[in-house]
């Protein structure tokens, strides 16, 4: 009998599959497909101080290997979040949950996670400050370590919540934001974000995406977030998430051997709606033939040596 | 909304770049007529939405025009090959908010799915007619399987080659108490404001997941935002921001 079991700042998980803010909405859509409870927890749709549309459409573009979105953060707003979804929410799923969080300035970071830190369903805040789809905010916090340590102060200061940064990989230096977060007070970090890309339709001349650039994400950037979760992990002390382009069980296993404590699977859930069971149902498997017994001991395994 | 595999029963030509594809398979999800399929196809990392044309107890029928790289791989399809498929997308067209008379509109590959519900609004006991619409005449397909269903059908052409010369809306009958529509976006418009009924209008968008996870086929509508993908492909004709 393997050990899926993992723990985040003292809370533990079934096991560390986490579905992808921005590809699992706020849980309901998946209940058509499976059990949601399986999950080691999810983070729910980026949200927002105020309700936001997001950008113009076409938001979506295929790549080899993966896709480009440029969603831009639509959300129903922090206050129907809370009266309309974390209720729904808590009728389909019964473990903490992930509460992802933007904004577009160091007080609409503050003023969403002070509101969500009261929910009792909320377990951790994951503050994305790496956006690439929103002007003015989102990636621009995470694209400096002392403007990622601003949003992590003061988001520290209105919770008692763990807090986890999710970092954008389209930095030079993704260790020092890391290590600006830790500094700053953070109970993790979370990587990584989209890769900031761009298509061109041979026929318009133009690129395929209305808000000319996306977020690629899917197998492709796999390597990258392996690389990037690798080094953070060697920079920071605290926990790390690792995600980009988790498809497989395989592929959860090589994140932690990187360094993560837990793995978020984004694209691969838009592609099969099961993608997390799936992961999940084949993890034992994938543990037996690799000899690991308890997943959590092979945190950061690769670095040994 | 199931997944599961299909067999490819054939996969042929309607006309110089229109494939029509019979897949056998679970068809239970399947509630209206209007909804879509998402298939996944090797070497493309998002599945490819197509509506449904017909189905029964056995299985679907799609059209779709080979247009870009993803239906030109589905156009290669061969008969035996298993696909994977998302199946009972969308919300469809509600039969029951359709009048005695519907005028059902179909432009281009937005005829499909006028074909599974010319077929439904007869088996609800309704006499629906069919406007069909093609830029000319060697696009046009299944006329003759819209006149096979019994009802009255007429063919626009936009070059005249066919039918009616113009527009679907050069072809408008003089009377009907409602209609339901897909097509292209300007034909989609000009419908809308030609025909003074209520309505019901099929829309398209580039998709992600199909199912209403990733909010990349969002538009806003009088009734609040919604997802093409879930909360239509159908919207009302009233609530419709041009």
């Amino acid at each position: 009998m393997v050990n899926t079991k993992v723990t985040l700042s003292g809370i533990e998980l079934d096991n560390p599959v986490i579905p992808a803010s921005g590809t699992f909405g706020y849980g309901r859509e998946f209940t058509a497909w499976y059990n949601i409870n399986c999950l080691g927890t999810f983070s729910f749709k980026g949200t927002t101080k105020e309700p936001r549309f997001g950008n113009p459409t076409p938001r979506i573009a295929e790549a080899p290997g993966g896709m480009l979105n440029a969603v831009g953060l639509q959300n129903p707003g922090v206050e129907r979040v809370i009266a309309e979804e974390l209720p729904r929410l808590k009728e389909i799923f019964r473990k903490p949950v992930m509460a992802n969080v933007s904004g577009f300035s160091v007080e609409d970071y503050a003023h969403t996670c002070a509101l969500l830190d009261r929910e009792e369903q909320v377990g951790w805040l994951e503050v994305n400050i790496s956006c690439p789809n929103v002007h003015g905010g989102g990636m621009a916090f995470g694209s400096s370590p002392e403007a990622a340590a601003e949003v992590t102060r003061a988001v520290k200061a209105v919770t008692s919540k763990p807090v986890y940064m999710k970092l954008s990989p389209n930095v030079t230096d993704i260790s020092a934001v890391a290590k600006a977060c830790e500094d700053a007070g953070a109970d993790g970090v979370s990587l990584i974000n989209t890769l900031l890309a761009m298509r061109i339709d041979l026929k318009t001349r133009k690129p395929l995406l209305a808000n000319g650039t996306g977020g690629l994400s899917g197998p492709a950037v796999f390597p990258v977030a392996v690389r990037m979760v690798y080094q953070v992990y060697e920079a920071v002390s605290i926990p790390v998430i690792g995600m980009g382009g988790v498809s497989s069980a395989e592929d959860v296993v090589e994140m932690m051997l990187a360094g993560a404590s837990a793995v978020e699977v984004g694209a691969a859930n838009l592609v099969n709606p099961c993608a997390c069971r799936d992961i999940i149902r084949d993890l034992p498997r994938v543990m037996e033939k690799h000899g690991i017994k308890s997943l959590s001991e092979i945190i950061g395994g690769a670095h040994n040596g | 909304m199931t997944q599961g595999i299909y067999r490819v029963e054939y996969n042929c030509l309607l006309t110089k770049d229109v494939w029509e594809m019979g897949l056998s398979g679970d068809t239970s999800a399947i509630t209206a007529p209007g909804q879509f399929i998402n298939i996944k196809l090797d070497g493309f990392f998002l599945r490819r939405p197509i509506s449904v044309c017909d189905w029964d107890g056995e299985g679907i029928t799609i059209i779709y025009r080979a247009a870009g790289k993803g239906t030109a791989a589905l156009s290669d399809v061969e008969p035996g090959q298993d696909l994977d498929v998302l199946c009972g997308l969308g919300n469809g067209f509600d039969v029951s908010k359709c009048g005695q008379r519907t005028l059902v509109i179909g432009g281009g590959v937005g005829t499909p799915p006028m074909y599974g519900l010319a077929k439904a609004l007869l088996k609800a006991g309704k006499t629906p007619s069919a406007i069909l619409g093609f830029n000319r005449r060697d696009e046009i397909f299944y006329e003759d399987k819209f006149r096979a269903l019994g009802i009255e059908t007429t063919v626009a052409t936009v070059d005249g080659s066919y039918g009616t010369k113009g527009f679907v809306t050069n072809a408008l009958p003089e009377r009907c108490d409602y209609f339901c529509a897909c097509g292209p976006l300007p034909m989609l418009k000009a419908v809308c404001h030609a025909v003074g009924t209520s309505g019901l209008v099929s829309f398209e968008e580039r998709m992600g997941c199909g199912f209403g996870a990733c909010m990349g086929c969002s538009c806003k509508t009088k009734y609040g935002n919604k997802r093409i993908c879930k909360d239509g492909p159908v919207l009302e004709k009233e609530e419709i921001i041009w």
